[in-house]
């Protein structure tokens, strides 16, 4: 008997990439499950547009729909495009954290201010893991990487804070470690207009839990001890090694870029 | 029906991109190019069609390259810095094949250089600006009709090939008001679907493209901007795929060089020779033809070549109107682009440059005269 969520997938691309241990999988398997119980059993009219990087890969090319792998930090403009000339579609944009908030961060801020609408999924790893573990917009301070040496002196960009103060009308942070919650997530915001963000810290195997010389397993524990729910902190509290704000940032109805567009008054 | 109005050249492309069929227009505010944008945010939702504007250059293309994957003819206009922005997705349209119009108004560089004043100096970056062995094809308006018609064409080479085109036009040319006269007949060419079980990305004649996927039907397309079997199935180490896919992609371009290849030639497309020919494209074309004019009144005999196709380039023909003739000027107004072509069909020996640039200020008919005469006295 094959598995229930195999349906999703591209059967003849199995297995995954993935590196063993690899938080993607997880993602994977929480949006199946929000697919499954919204009873979608076919993803014919989803489409999915990735970028450059691991999490680019969960759906191209392992999801059942269509898939656009394009070029790194642009996955948001061209689902942009292929929304506004098929509104009928659903369209998800995943990728990583280097992907959504690095080089294509200026996309990420503007789609969010238009409330276009666009699912966007942002496995964040801290690190550019595909290249082999290097600082990114989401390291946090004092962490060694690739290219921190000496730690890293930058601070980390809360994605979903500048993501939901820009104009989302849904943005929401978990880690792997939250599946439920996770699922849940993906579930309400598969049912909303407008600009949708779910940020999900994973686990890098290969360039993060191995030079902490840590299991994933113990790493993912570590990400549930660090957690704190948004609830529970004051407003414009910082993300840092040792605590990651998770919850939902924002959730409403502001009009979308489609509704906006549809009720436009063309002369 | 002939039609007449009185067009700039930006508002010619904008007309010639709706009558062909745009139904989705992205872009970024930049002189010289912006009032193409402004009339099109305007019309293009009258006709049916989206507009947006992106937050920069590389947005509005990438926006163009998804609208045009999902079935829309699709087009941005931009100028110097962002036509170089613009260049990552350029190669992203090549390597999905994804029919795409880029019109690129060209300004003085480099840099900002001379923001609102005209060049021409983009054509070698409208060639070779990609990275990666890459073809698309390059046409180049001296005029507000032929903006228009060469809109068209563009839009029409865009679907046939599933390739972007780029369009170039100086900023003379985009500004310059001129009676346009529609009487030849358009042609509008559309894309050609596949249905669930063809390849979308491989032909067995390199000649011509695969058909185009829908998306949203159900046949679960793999697009991947990485090395691709005719499948879209990702296959970055297979020797044989990638050289497959590359020269396909090339020669999709080249196996079609005849068709793509136009001259515009004055005073006599069938001139059997003359001693002097002036080769050029954009508003310097404007200059040769009526200095052509002018030495013809002095005796000279001489003809002018306009280059409307800039790539792919079709040696031969070039070859064939250029190999007894004793001088060639190819002004342009830029240090030298399109001149190397020029040298390599007809050598060094002949072939002289015209170069102007500074201040946006056009190639005039009698100092190209003036210059040619001085070229005999040495």
């Amino acid at each position: 008997m094959k598995h229930p969520l195999v349906k999703y997938l591209r059967e003849e691309h199995l297995p995954t990439i993935f590196c063993p241990g690899c938080g993607d999988g997880i993602v994977m398997k929480a949006l199946f499950m929000a697919f499954d119980e919204l009873g979608i059993e076919k993803l014919d009219k989803y489409i999915f547009v990735s970028g450059i990087g691991c999490a680019a890969w969960i759906p191209s090319p392992h999801i059942k729909a269509d898939t656009v792998h394009t070029l790194h930090g642009r996955a948001i403009p061209i689902a942009t495009g292929i929304k506004l000339a098929r509104p009928d579609l659903e369209v998800i944009v995943v990728g990583g954290d280097g992907d959504i908030a690095g080089i294509g961060g200026n996309h990420l801020l503007h789609a969010a201010r238009r409330n276009m609408d666009i699912m966007t999924i942002m496995v964040n790893n801290l690190v550019y893991g595909m290249t082999g573990g290097q600082l990114a917009p989401t390291t946090p301070i004092g962490f060694k990487t690739s290219t921190t040496p000496y730690g890293n002196i930058e601070y980390p960009l809360d994605t979903c804070m500048v993501v939901a103060s820009a104009g989302a009308n849904y943005v929401a942070r978990w880690t792997v470690a939250h599946f439920k919650q996770l699922k849940d997530s993906f579930k309400k915001a598969l049912h909303k207009k407008g600009f949708r963000f779910i940020e999900v810290v994973a686990q890098c195997t290969s360039r993060v839990t191995n030079r902490m010389g840590i299991p994933p397993s113990h790493y993912m524990k570590e990400l549930l001890r660090k957690s704190i729910n948004i609830s529970k902190v004051e407003f414009g509290s910082q993300i840092h090694d040792d605590q990651i704000i998770i919850g939902e940032y924002i959730d409403r109805d502001r009009e979308s870029y489609i509704e906006l567009m549809a009720r436009m008054e063309v002369k | 029906m002939v039609e007449r109005h009185f067009w700039s050249g930006n508002i010619a492309i904008a007309e010639g991109a709706l009558r062909a069929g745009l139904k989705f227009y992205a872009g970024y505010p930049i002189t010289p190019s912006s009032d193409l944008m402004e009339y099109i945010s305007r019309e293009l939702p009258r006709r049916g069609g989206i507009f947006i504007q992106g937050e920069d250059e590389i947005a509005s293309i990438n926006m163009a390259i998804g609208a045009s994957i999902a079935g829309l003819k699709s087009m941005t206009a931009t100028s110097g810095p962002g036509f170089s922005l613009m260049q990552e997705a350029i190669g992203l349209a090549i390597m999905l094949e994804i029919p795409i119009v880029v019109v690129d108004v060209m300004r003085l560089g480099p840099s900002t250089g001379q923001a609102t004043k005209s060049g021409m100096g983009d054509v070698m970056q409208a060639r070779w600006g990609r990275h990666g062995d890459q073809s698309l094809v390059v046409l180049a308006v001296s005029s507000p009709r032929k903006a228009f018609y060469k809109t068209v064409e563009a839009f029409n080479i865009s679907e046939r090939l599933r390739t972007p085109v780029i369009l170039l036009i100086d900023e003379l040319t985009s500004h310059l008001w001129e009676t346009v006269v529609i009487d030849d007949g358009i042609k509008v060419v559309d894309r050609i679907y596949g249905g669930p079980d063809d390849m979308f990305f491989d032909s067995s004649d390199p000649s011509k493209p695969p058909p185009m996927p829908r998306i949203g039907e159900g046949y679960y397309v793999l697009y991947t901007s990485s090395t691709h079997n005719g499948y879209g199935v990702r296959k970055t180490q297979n020797p044989e795929v990638h050289s497959r896919l590359v020269r396909r992609l090339n020669r999709k371009i080249w196996d079609n060089t005849s068709q793509l290849f136009k001259l515009d030639i004055y005073p006599d497309p069938d001139v059997d020779g003359g001693d002097i020919a002036l080769v050029s494209y954009c508003s310097a074309a404007r200059a040769c033809r009526e200095a052509v004019d002018m030495l013809s009144r002095d005796g000279f005999r001489a003809f002018s070549i306009e280059l409307e196709t800039l790539w792919p380039m079709d040696y031969r023909i070039l070859s064939r109107y250029l190999k007894d003739v004793s001088l060639i000027i190819v002004p342009e107004m830029n240090l030298g682009q399109i001149i190397y072509d020029i040298r390599l069909v007809a050598g060094m020996d002949n072939v002289v440059g015209y170069s102007k640039v500074g201040g946006g200020i056009p190639i005039f008919p009698d100092e190209l005269c003036r210059f040619i005469k001085e070229v005999i006295r040495r």
